[in-house]
């Protein structure tokens, strides 16, 4: 067990290490330096200022330099604002994962009480409403959902005010990130949830007289939850994707609107300090993921 | 008929009984008889098996008859449709600057006039025009266009690169193997999207001077960066999936008759190996075409997409977007077709795996 997780938290290293590489070498590509868009500076000044944020070291240094200040806490300055980035990013971090982790809750329950419905109703009306509608949730991208929503309740029907900062409305951008994985995890559900009631086990426990109620929260559900936990990683890679467009769609003041505008205005600083941020809340969830799996179902092997 | 006495079995031989039988059991059969054990049906291939399940699936014919559709409609309606995505309606050789925002099949202004002066009948503008005065219709249909060929392309570059990369190391195993999957987990762990907007954004400031004047430079330095981000990350879930059902295959016993007659290895690969995970590759490539077409509306909205005056799905609704309230059907189009293309093609490989995946009945 030990081994297993000590053997994960290295390649969890390993990714960290190459995403951030490939993000700094990545950006390092684009042409033009720090101090070309300045005003016209002799050629000491420039000499000066390179050697001062240590410019003129080897690449390879510069990133291991660039790392040490973001393990730090200094992430730098924004082009576009002149601003430290990071205690920028903090507040609409908080509102960010606010609506996340809101989302992922929301998706998960449903998503498992969904798809216990659909295996316990298996080809009759209810199942088949699930079905078409977990069909039609995984076709829709949440960029599209959103918008749609958006026309629907807040300009047409007039029910939902549009997102401001004094009444936030947290509702609209939640349903659009929660329905693809709040689908995905409904048909991951039903499959094990089916699986799991034709297990042998089952049948002894209702030869047994084992209450209908016990036998399937307590012996079909706990084993048909074992897969869904696998999904919990690609879902917050899912929704942190998700919420850059959701945000910006909704305009809500988080993390995934400014990523979005600091693509735009090619705020390269910006865009790196937030993919290697981002790019390391993904690892830790599949993580996560990865080790929660390994302790609740024990015969899996790490390969 | 002469009734003979079968000999009788001599004791403990190991003969068959023949005084169990007289002689009526040795007639020959007769003709009719004979046609008993013609073949009446071809026999089937694996193939048309799996076509013949797939043909009862109504959802997944449903699907196929969609796309034929939608993708007959991207082919032709260019030919037919006298408009330009790029250039503003023009009218007798005069740009009409009152073609804007018209409502579907509705003619402006100076098109109604010339329709009236020379009695020809225009083109309908099926879905309006923009705010530029383009035609809407066509602008769809080049959008559809563009997000097929994204998911067509990424499908079979996964698939070409999966492919190669997964048998090599099923099929060699030992160090080899775990070297190769070492780096399939680590590509494997890194956030794909992410790095997918880092390219684009680099790629198109350095690629947009080097493609310059070509014909790469239509296409645009975002959709160029998006395939080579296809081709960098997303061949991954394919070679681990082929790598497995190698590994399952190679331990049967017609690949070591193969091997001990001294068959190459890349003959084994070939005519033993890869035919038999054929339904699995299949299956995979067909719902990575709607995970491809999903990545490029997504990113052509948060605006890497492909370059102006080229349009796609995606780019189309986040352009809409500014004036949705008072247009939505802008929205809505674009919106409609990505779903119907990925709602098509999800339905048609899970009808395929139902077809073709016989382990999972």
């Amino acid at each position: 067990m030990a081994k297993y997780i000590v053997k994960r938290l290295i390649m969890a290293v390993v990714a960290f290490i190459a995403v951030s590489a490939i993000t700094f070498f990545v950006m390092n590509l684009i042409p033009g330096g720090p101090f070309t868009s300045e005003k016209a500076m002799t050629k000491e000044v420039i000499a000066t200022l390179t050697k001062r944020y240590g410019l003129d070291k080897p690449i390879g240094v510069q990133y291991l330099n660039y790392m040490g200040n973001f393990l730090r806490g200094d992430w730098g300055v924004s082009l576009k604002t002149q601003r430290e980035i990071w205690p920028d990013l903090q507040s609409r971090f908080g509102v960010s994962a606010r609506l996340g982790l809101s989302a992922l809750a929301i998706a998960t329950v449903f998503g498992v009480i969904f798809g216990s419905i659909s295996a316990l109703t298996r080809n009759k009306w209810p199942d088949r409403l699930l079905v078409v509608l977990t069909t039609l949730g995984t076709a829709i991208p949440s960029f599209v959902l959103a918008t749609l929503l958006m026309l629907l309740f807040c300009m047409q029907l007039n029910l939902l005010p549009i997102w401001d900062v004094h009444h936030p409305n947290y509702i609209l951008p939640i349903i659009s990130l929660a329905v693809y994985p709040m689908a995905y995890i409904t048909r991951l559900t039903k499959t094990s949830m089916l699986d799991a009631l034709n297990q042998d086990y089952i049948t002894t426990a209702k030869a047994k007289g084992v209450p209908e109620s016990k036998i399937i929260f307590v012996h079909a559900l706990r084993n048909a939850l074992i897969p869904v936990v696998t999904y919990l990683g690609p879902e917050v890679a899912y929704i942190i994707t998700g919420s850059m467009v959701v945000e910006s769609i909704f305009t809500i003041p988080g993390m995934g609107t400014m990523f979005v505008q600091s693509i735009n205005d090619r705020d390269y600083p910006y865009i790196m300090a937030v993919t290697i941020f981002l790019a390391m809340l993904m690892i830790i969830a599949n993580l996560i993921t990865d080790i929660v799996y390994k302790i609740i179902d024990p015969r899996i092997t790490f390969d | 008929m002469a009734e003979e006495k079968l000999k009788k079995r001599a004791f403990l031989s190991s003969q068959i009984d023949l005084s169990k039988f007289n002689a009526k059991d040795f007639e020959k059969a007769t003709d009719e008889e004979k046609r008993q054990q013609d073949v009446m049906g071809e026999s089937t291939t694996f193939f048309k098996d799996g076509m013949r399940r797939l043909r009862k699936n109504p959802l997944a014919m449903a699907s196929i008859v969609v796309l034929i559709i939608i993708i007959a409609i991207a082919i032709v309606a260019p030919h037919i449709c006298p408009y330009s995505y790029s250039s503003i309606i023009t009218v007798d050789g005069r740009r009409d600057k009152g073609a804007t925002d018209l409502e579907p099949m509705q003619w402006s202004e100076l098109e109604a006039q010339y329709m009236e002066k020379t009695g020809k009948k225009l083109f309908p503008h099926i879905f309006g025009t923009d705010s530029m005065g383009r035609d809407y219709f066509i602008r769809v249909v080049y959008g559809t266009r563009v997000s097929l060929l994204v998911g067509i392309v990424a499908a079979v570059m996964v698939l070409i690169i999966g492919l190669i990369y997964g048998s090599i190391a099923g099929y060699f195993g030992g160090t080899v193997d775990l070297i190769m999957m070492r780096i399939v987990d680590v590509i494997y762990s890194l956030p794909d999207m992410l790095i997918i907007i880092l390219l684009s954004v680099v790629l198109q400031e350095r690629l947009t001077p080097l493609i310059k004047g070509t014909s790469l430079a239509k296409l645009g330095a975002n959709m160029i960066s998006m395939f080579i981000v296809f081709a960098l990350l997303y061949w991954v879930g394919m070679a681990r999936l082929v790598r497995g059902q190698i590994l399952q295959i190679k331990n049967n016993e017609y690949v070591l008759a193969a091997k001990s007659i001294g068959t190459p290895n890349g003959r084994i690969l070939r005519k033993h190996i890869i035919p038999n995970c054929l339904s699995i590759i299949i299956i995979t490539t067909a719902l990575q075409i709607p995970s491809a077409i999903f990545t490029e509306s997504y990113l052509s909205f948060i605006g890497l997409g492909v370059s102006l005056p080229l349009t796609s799905l995606g780019s189309l609704a986040n352009d809409a977007r500014a004036a949705m309230q008072t247009y939505p059907l802008r929205l809505v189009i674009p919106a409609v077709v990505i779903s119907l293309i990925v709602l098509a093609f999800n339905l048609l490989g899970d009808g395929l795996r139902d077809a073709f995946d016989t382990k999972l009945n």
